[in-house]
């Protein structure tokens, strides 16, 4: 059989995960240079609309995997029906965006291959024939290229945002039904509703201006710092996670992938070392500001300015001189 | 209820890191830590044991170096300790870090395995779920709440940009815990007293290398990111950089 790409593509509560998008991009980019035909595979039930959207994108099929017991999510369901697919196809790379759910069943899935996963890659090389795969090492101080060892199929999943959705290919695809495997026992995991916490009382969404702290900011009561610099500037306080996990400000003003998304015209980040989770919460603001004493902060990478230097001394003389800057 | 409680040493938040010779690697001579998630594992294994009894029982996988993690976790109040003890540890792919584990740890019919949801190093976040999958154990990911029930856990676990969910699951099972299920305590005086007489169990390569295979994933090169962005970078006095930050953000932003 011919070596193919399979993107297992996502959705939940009959919803189409846009993040599926940006692995076809990237199974299309890898299919450029190995020559590798992209397939997609939806599993779920009563899904058949949205695999229309797949289909409407440059692959070569889209496979409908559905079975009642697919409805809602669980691992033991997912890694028996995917298993059973996969085995079938052969395909030489199984493609899948880096999500939750992803997270939960594709190492299983991998092992119960006889397999192996690279997880969250941020993007590839084809080296000489050879296909790589780029991941952050040590919260992003470092890359790794990392390949595969053995037969395909080879299973790797992508980081969210390593592509981009908005430019896979449009094309027409014909879809196919396939009935899934199901296995006799019922899953081990009762999963119940999804839920959000109570309403949030403040929006940061909306917010033009946010100075974020993180770790770096070492005390609660250094925080005052922060407060007075966005004061200055007219703006929110928000944090990265660690400091919402100790209770110092509320998760509501937690920016990242499992907090707030934001887009402010400024974001001036107070020791913030830039790992991915908190960078898909705020790489869209318009100017970035960084500041964190290791000049090998990731933070740095998108940032516009940079200021390699202790936070104590820069963040008064700046909330000083931009006071002085909006009086004058 | 028994608890084994997978962590793992991880190289300081703040420590600077360098490269090895042939670029594989990272050079070992830093200093080490906890991996943070494992922190917050362990600490809920410890609430869970103090609610309705039991054990708790700390593994590793690592070089002589990495007993230390295992001393800290005894301070704090862990029962006992197995340290999968060879530097050949640090080069096992996640499968095979499972296995090894695995193997070490099966006889023992743990009623509950935590590990942290990924470590700070690799970032796999692969780990725990093999464990479950090796062992033949029903799993769940992310978890930030544990409460025992009747039949099994009540579980919360967390999903993307700020949704919840809560499932059933049966025990024996494998979770991995996010970092914030808790509040991480401080080992005490007596409890790093206590621990050094506390039992710790090595096991060799030699023990767990049958359960293993070939790696099935390597890591070619390892390499300082190339930037992508340009970054104004600014470096001096504070008040001089205070002026330069300012006079951009009024200037070329035009945020003020
Ligand atoms: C599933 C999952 C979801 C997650 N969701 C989120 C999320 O929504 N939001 C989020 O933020 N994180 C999230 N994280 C955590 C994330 O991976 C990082 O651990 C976290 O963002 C690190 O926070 P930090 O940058 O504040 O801390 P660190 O990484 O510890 O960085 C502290 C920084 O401060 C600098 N610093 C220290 N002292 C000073 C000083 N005096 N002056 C200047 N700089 C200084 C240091 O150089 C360092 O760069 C998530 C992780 C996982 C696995």
């Amino acid at each position: 059989m011919a070596d193919t790409i399979l993107v297992v593509a996502e959705q939940r509560e009959g919803k189409l995960n846009r993040v599926s998008l940006e692995t076809i991009a990237g199974a299309q980019a890898i299919s450029k240079e190995t020559g590798w035909p992209v397939e997609v595979v939806l599993a779920g039930s009563d899904i058949g609309s949205l695999a229309q959207e797949l289909a409407a994108k440059a692959v070569a099929r889209v496979s409908v995997l559905e079975a009642p017991a697919l409805t809602t999510y669980t691992s033991d369901a997912y890694v028996f029906a995917l298993k059973q697919f996969i085995q079938e196809k052969q395909p030489k790379l199984v493609l899948f965006p880096h999500t939750y759910q992803v997270r939960d069943f594709a190492p299983r899935l991998a092992l119960a291959l006889d397999r192996s996963l690279i997880s969250d890659a941020v993007g590839y090389k084809y080296e000489n024939g050879r296909l790589l795969f780029t991941r952050q090492m040590f919260q992003g101080k470092f890359a790794a290229d990392v390949s595969f060892a053995g037969d395909g199929p080879w299973l790797a999943t992508f980081q969210i945002g390593a592509f981009r959705g908005d430019q896979a290919e449009a094309g027409s695809a014909p879809v196919e039904n396939v009935t899934a495997a199901v296995s006799e026992g019922s899953p081990r995991v009762t999963p119940h509703e999804v839920f959000q916490e109570a309403k949030q009382a403040v929006d940061l969404s909306q917010s033009e201006v946010i100075v974020a702290v993180g770790r770096g900011i070492k005390e609660q009561k250094n925080l005052a710092l922060a407060e007075e610099l966005a004061k200055a500037l007219g703006g929110e306080v928000a944090a990265s996670r660690p400091i919402c996990d100790n209770g110092w400000l509320p998760l509501e003003r937690q920016i990242g992938s499992s907090g707030q998304t934001v887009a402010p015209k400024l974001y001036v980040a107070l020791g913030i070392s830039g790992a991915i989770q908190h960078l898909v919460g705020m790489k869209g603001s318009r100017t970035i500001v960084a500041i964190n004493k290791d000049p090998e902060a990731p933070i740095f990478e998108i940032a516009d300015v940079g200021v390699v230097g202790n936070l104590f001394d820069v963040v008064p003389a700046l909330t000083e001189e931009i006071k002085k800057a909006k009086s004058a | 209820m028994k608890i084994l409680v997978c962590i793992k040493q991880v190289p300081q938040k703040d420590a600077p890191l360098k490269l090895n010779e042939s670029g594989t690697w990272i050079r070992e001579d830093v200093s080490y830590e906890v991996n943070e998630p494992d922190a917050y594992a362990l600490e809920e294994a410890l609430r869970q044991k103090e609610k309705h009894g039991g054990e708790v029982v700390v593994i590793t996988a690592g070089p002589v170096r990495a007993q230390q993690v295992l001393r800290e976790a005894l301070a704090k109040g862990a029962d006992r300790a197995i340290h999968l003890e060879d530097d050949k540890f640090v080069q096992l792919d996640s499968t095979n870090t499972a296995r090894a584990i695995a193997a070490a740890a099966a006889e023992e019919n743990f009623d509950l395995i935590v590990t942290g949801l990924q470590s700070d190093d690799f970032g796999a976040a692969q780990t725990g779920v093999l464990l479950a999958e090796i062992l033949g154990l029903p799993h769940a990911t992310i978890i930030i709440g544990i409460e025992k029930t009747d039949s099994g856990l009540r579980l919360k676990r967390e999903l993307e940009a700020g949704h919840y969910q809560f499932i059933d699951l049966p025990t024996p099972a494998v979770l991995t815990i996010q970092s914030g299920i808790n509040k991480l305590r401080y080992a005490s005086l007596i409890g790093i007293k206590q621990a050094k007489n506390k039992p710790l169990r090595k096991v060799a390569w030699a023990e767990v290398e049958p359960k293993l295979s070939k790696n099935l994933q390597q890591i070619e090169r390892l390499y300082v990111p190339v930037k992508q962005k340009k970054t104004e970078m600014i470096e001096g006095p504070a008040a001089e950089v205070a002026r330069k930050v300012t006079e951009y953000l009024k200037n070329t932003a035009r945020v003020i």
